[in-house]
């Protein structure tokens, strides 16, 4: 390591701190995607191709995360496969012991491209899903012939019988078909469904008049999950996202902050969670500079919202605190302003009237037009 | 049925499902899609008996006589055990 420190003391002082190992590692290996999806994660500064992390350094990153006990990689963007170097990439991440996991929307795979990743060791592919059918998917992916090639890429996913989670990100204007979404699932013999009501980050937060389910949607789409959990047990896992905004209690905040996992942005830049970058008062590490080890225990970001110290008032006397760890601070932050504030979400924040009420006006708004996704301006 | 194998079912780890050996906390894992499941010591003592040919009622023998246990016991609990994994869909049987 640069500044001498070895990972295993590292490790044995976040021990004694209290302070957990990783278990999983999201690589968002480019912004660069052919979709442009309303509600992409993805921060609305997105990197240029020339600022991504080149294979090498991925590479050493792979190993650093093993060694910090990362055992789960996903591989996400952007579209992972716009990175000519993909399989290059996974075959790395299995030599270095980590079960890899492809998060795509299918388009740049090609079956040719499909079987080299086989062969490299990829474990498992998580294919998303922004429609039913190619008027919807084409409309909210902005990608003429998504759906088509996605068709395709699925065929050949099972030809090669990977296993497969379908990932449907449902809102207000495919709700609908969230029934017709479960039944692919089990076409394409995917042992796993993925439902995610959007969540309001990233390029959502502009689309929340647009993409907002109402209420009554919201309690439909749990309705459909359940049922479906018991019609299809031990066939299909259902794996469930409700809705933001229209919960009583906020989401538990991944696990908690800076104890189960972390993400890379395509520059190095290291993040508690995919939006932490929202926080402006927040520094982020850079593993171009730094061994991960280092930087998760002893990373300003991360240090910022583990424990309770940083609470207020209700967290800070309320029974559920380790339970939720006070809901999302990415949340506190768009909507309360202040990332160590309760989560708006939760029936017990001063501002929950306040969420409510917007709640409502964004998910009957007339206007359903649609912000799509930028792409990263060419260097 | 829940808590029950056939005995003459064999138990196979399905493609994306492997155990392995977590160096870091010192533990064995399953590892599936999106989970790392830990194992205790009887978890994988079951787990790595399971070799795609062996049938349910071979290995439940043969971990009644390695721990000493009666058999019925061991085929409750292990069927218990594997039934939860299947109906996660980290288990399959031929
Ligand atoms: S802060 Fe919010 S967006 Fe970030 S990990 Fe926590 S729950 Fe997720
Ligand atoms: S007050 Fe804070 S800790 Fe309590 S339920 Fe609400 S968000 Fe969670």
């Amino acid at each position: 390591m640069m500044d001498g420190t070895r990972p295993e003391d590292l490790q044995a002082e976040g021990k004694r701190l209290g302070i957990p190992a990783p278990i999983a590692m999201l690589a968002e290996l480019t912004h660069r995607c052919p979709l442009s999806c309303p509600y992409c994660s993805n921060p609305l500064e997105l990197a240029r191709k020339d600022r991504e992390l080149d294979t090498e350094t991925w590479v050493r990153v792979f190993r650093e995360a093993a060694d910090l006990g990362i055992l789960q990689l996903h591989l996400s963007g952007g579209e992972p496969a716009s990175r000519r170097d993909l399989v290059e990439l996974v075959s790395a991440a299995r030599e270095a012991g980590l079960y890899t996991n492809l998060i795509t929307s299918g388009i740049g795979l090609s079956q040719r491209r499909l079987q080299e990743l086989d062969a490299a060791g990829l474990d498992h592919v998580q294919l998303s899903l922004q429609g039913t059918d190619a008027e919807m998917a084409d409309k909210i992916g902005g990608y003429k012939g998504g759906f088509k090639r996605k068709m395709q890429v699925a065929e050949w996913i099972k030809e090669i019988g990977f296993p497969l989670t379908l990932n449907a990100v449902v809102h207000r204007q495919n709700l609908h078909q969230l029934p017709r979404a479960i039944e692919m699932a089990l076409e394409m013999e995917a042992r796993r469904i993925e439902v995610a009501i959007v969540q309001f980050h990233g390029w959502a937060l502009a689309n929340r008049n647009a993409l907002m389910p109402t209420k009554t949607q919201a309690a439909e789409a749990s309705r459909i999950v359940a049922e479906a959990r018991k019609a299809h047990k031990g066939r299909l896992v259902l794996d469930y996202v409700p809705a933001d905004y229209h919960s009583d209690y906020p989401k538990r905040c991944m696990g908690g902050w800076g104890t189960t996992g972390l993400n890379i942005a395509p520059d190095g830049e290291v993040l508690p969670c995919h939006a932490a970058q929202t926080i402006k008062t927040l520094r982020f590490d850079n593993v171009r500079a730094k061994n991960l080890s280092e930087i998760w225990y002893s990373g300003a970001a991360f240090n910022a919202y583990r424990g309770e110290d940083w609470m207020q008032e209700p967290c800070r006397s309320c029974e559920f605190k380790k339970k939720d760890f006070g809901g999302c601070r990415c949340q506190a932050m768009a909507l309360a302003g202040d990332p160590a504030a309760t989560d708006p979400v939760c029936i017990k924040s001063p501002l929950d009237s306040e969420r409510q009420a917007r709640a409502e006006q964004f998910s009957t708004s007339e206007d359903t037009e649609l912000t799509f996704r930028a792409q990263p301006s060419s260097a | 049925m829940t808590g029950s194998v056939a005995p003459e079912a064999v138990p196979v780890l399905p493609r994306g499902v492997r155990l392995h050996y977590d160096r870091v906390r010192d533990q064995w894992v399953l590892l599936a899609p999106e989970r790392a499941v830990a194992l205790d010591a009887i978890g994988h003592a079951i787990l790595k008996e399971i070799d795609g040919s062996r049938a349910f009622g071979s290995i439940v023998r043969g971990l009644a006589e390695t721990y000493g246990a009666p058999e019925d016991q061991v085929a409750q609990d292990a069927g218990g055990f594997l039934r939860g994994l299947m109906d996660r869909r980290f288990l399959e049987t031929i």
